[in-house]
């Protein structure tokens, strides 16, 4: 029906304005301006230099669990697990910046960002095994993953990675090298102001990480054979793709996308390892895929437009105290529901 | 003394099992008539707030039950409009109804009630209280359900469709049987269900909604689905299983189990998610889920 209405226009934006309806349906049915409401999340998003950072920070979370999304999709693997893959990437993350005191800062970078890749696609590949060699299904595996990531971490937190003599169930900071350049000390240096956001070099990753993933699922042999399977497993089969190493691959890289969150997270804000400190970007990560057709080249914008909904939604509660930045939430899902279900079957 | 002790842990195991219990049996209807439903979750939270504002607002415990059915059984047509009529992914209309689940009690409960979410307190009369042996009666009627679940599913000629339309939607159709309907009226069930697990929460167990309340509930459900091999009877004990391991971790906080020492909270809480992945893995029994489970079905 939409796709009809809108035909000509592209189903992307097509869905997002949709959101932006229900948005302001929502704030009428509660007796609040719609259009005031509307305005409010644009200027919070996109008003002031604050805000564009701030939008900027949390797509670059959406960019890294959009790519993990779709690289395993391309294989036919919906990986709901990329959550926990962040969030037990952290640990590495931690664990290795923890011990990089005295080492070079880009040492430390170094070593930290491989190790949250390295956990991060760990974490990935036990479903994926599982998938591959038991038959497990990759949904309910990553699924439980999750949960079992997250009171991981908890107790991680609350027990041996806990900072000596602290109360938080947090470690404690990373050594000053191990924090990646953030945009406000490079506009410090410049002698402009800052803009009081955490927006950070990840941003950089993040995009060259949609490069590479593009490269590899459309310019490499390894990629073609990962969508052959994706398409059609018994097509692969019978043209000699091996399935459990393609499985593998996926998930592995899919694991390691999804990494950047906590390098994004801890690396550029945080600097210590917190509870929950992905705050459901894995999720969105799904919404972001879907919107993006799982084209790591649309990722970006797909990214960008869940970005400024996030820093619109949480500036809205500044003018509108009576509406929860949660309103945000309900559009995604409005947003999830007709592209999985009502526009296409983009499969 | 002991045997007060094993008691109210019985107790403790039964009140928490309950939520997970309707939550699980709401899945296996769902799933069993191929419609795979990791939206238990959203459907649950719906109910919870529903059901607590409902409460709220009228002070009246039995328009409260049914504003929550009412509301999850809404999120189910949905989500049943989209999978069963237009074909679209299971999964994602899942998640979708979480997202959705999680947004819209939470927006709606702030413009309500301004208190960040939180409906008010629930008094007596607008709760569901214990009546005997210090139950409610929403917990046995977790039992009920599960037999007439078992009762239906096996024993009726509509079990049989619903059967018939999760493992060979073809063999149903091509016997005269609508799988179309077949698949609405379960989903439709499953979403009766989840409401009375999400107004378990808010109107049993707690006195009001906090946003997020479910926290991973409709989850350990889906996990105790997988468990039970999608059987109602093997759903209600691993329900039952589940609910002790949580009554269990509340119990022994901090506490020494002999040669194992203290056990942290979180190997507890993630214990159903390992065994079901365990069993899922095939390592001890195995899993099979419904054959046409998570396919939309289209006529030749």
């Amino acid at each position: 029906m939409i796709a009809r209405l809108g035909r000509g226009v592209p189903e992307p934006a097509a869905v997002g304005l949709a959101a932006l309806v229900a948005m302001a349906v929502c704030a009428a049915a509660i007796g609040e301006n719609p259009l005031g409401l509307l305005r409010a999340l644009v200027l919070g998003a996109l008003g002031d230099t604050e805000g564009l950072a701030f939008t900027l920070y949390y797509a670059t979370d959406f960019i890294f669990a959009g790519l993990a999304v779709a690289v395993a999709y391309r294989a036919g693997l919906f990986n709901i697990g990329v959550e926990g893959q962040s969030l037990v990437a952290g640990v590495g993350l931690a664990l290795a910046a923890l011990a990089s005191g005295g080492a070079p800062s880009w040492l430390a970078i170094l070593v930290a960002s491989l190790a949250a890749m390295v956990f991060g696609a760990a974490w990935a590949l036990v479903p994926g095994w599982l998938l591959a060699r038991r038959g497990g299904h990759v949904v309910i595996t990553t699924i439980m993953f999750n949960f079992i990531a997250s009171a991981l971490l908890s107790w991680l937190l609350v027990d041996p990675m806990r900072a000596q003599g602290s109360m938080q169930p947090e470690t404690r900071p990373f050594p000053p090298g191990a924090s990646l350049l953030r945009l406000d000390d490079a506009l410090v240096v410049l002698g402009l102001s800052p803009t009081g956001s955490p927006l950070n070099a990840s941003l950089a990753l993040a995009l060259a990480a949609m490069v590479a993933a593009h490269v590899f699922l459309f310019r490499s042999r390894l990629g073609f054979e990962t969508r052959v399977f994706g398409a059609s497993p018994t097509a692969a089969h019978y043209a000699g793709v091996a399935s459990t190493r393609v499985i593998l691959i996926a998930m592995g890289l899919s694991g390691a996308l999804a990494s950047g969150v906590a390098i994004n997270e801890l690396l550029g804000a945080q600097n210590r390892l917190i509870l929950d400190f992905s705050g459901g970007a894995g999720f969105v990560g799904i919404a972001v895929a879907l919107l993006a057709g799982n084209r790591p080249l649309a990722i970006a914008p797909a990214a960008l437009l869940f970005g400024f909904l996030y820093q619109g939604g949480a500036a809205l509660g500044l003018d509108y105290p009576r509406v929860s930045p949660q309103i945000v939430t309900a559009a995604q899902g409005v947003m999830v529901l007709l592209i999985g279900g009502l526009l296409g079957r983009r499969r | 003394m002991a045997m007060e002790n094993i008691l109210s842990f019985l107790g403790a195991a039964l009140r928490l099992s309950t939520p997970l219990i309707y939550a699980c049996l709401a899945g296996l209807w769902s799933e069993r008539a191929g419609v795979i439903d990791v939206g238990l979750e959203g459907k649950m939270l719906a109910g919870a707030f529903a059901g607590a504002a409902v409460a709220a607002l009228t002070g009246d415990v039995g328009i409260g039950l049914a504003a929550a059915v009412a509301a999850s059984m809404t999120l189910a047509a949905a989500q049943g409009f989209v999978e069963v009529e237009r074909g679209g992914d299971q999964i994602v209309c899942g998640m979708a109804v979480n997202m959705i689940g999680a947004g819209v009690t939470a927006f709606v409960g702030a413009a309500l009630f301004a208190e960040g979410g939180r409906t008010p307190a629930l008094p007596r009369e607008a709760r569901v209280l214990p009546f005997v042996w210090g139950q409610d009666a929403l917990t046995l009627g977790a039992f009920g359900v599960a037999a007439i679940t078992a009762f239906i599913l096996y024993r009726t000629r509509f079990g049989l469709r619903l059967r018939a339309a999760g493992e060979n939607p073809r063999a149903l159709d091509a016997a005269g049987g609508s799988v179309r309907a077949t698949r609405h009226a379960a989903v439709a069930v499953c979403g009766l269900l989840c409401g009375l697990s999400g107004a378990d929460l808010s109107l049993a167990q707690a006195a009001g909604f906090l946003p997020a309340m479910t926290a991973g509930k409709g989850f350990i459900a889906l996990a105790a689905l997988v468990f039970a091999k999608w059987r109602p009877g093997a759903a209600l004990a691993t329900c039952l299983l589940f609910g002790g391991l949580d009554a269990a971790a509340i119990r022994m906080e901090g506490a020494p189990l002999p040669f194992l020492g203290v056990i942290p909270t979180q190997a507890f809480q993630a214990l159903p998610y390992l065994m079901t992945v365990v069993l899922l893995a095939g390592f001890v029994g195995g899993a099979r889920p419904p054959a046409a489970a998570g396919q939309p079905y289209r006529r030749e």
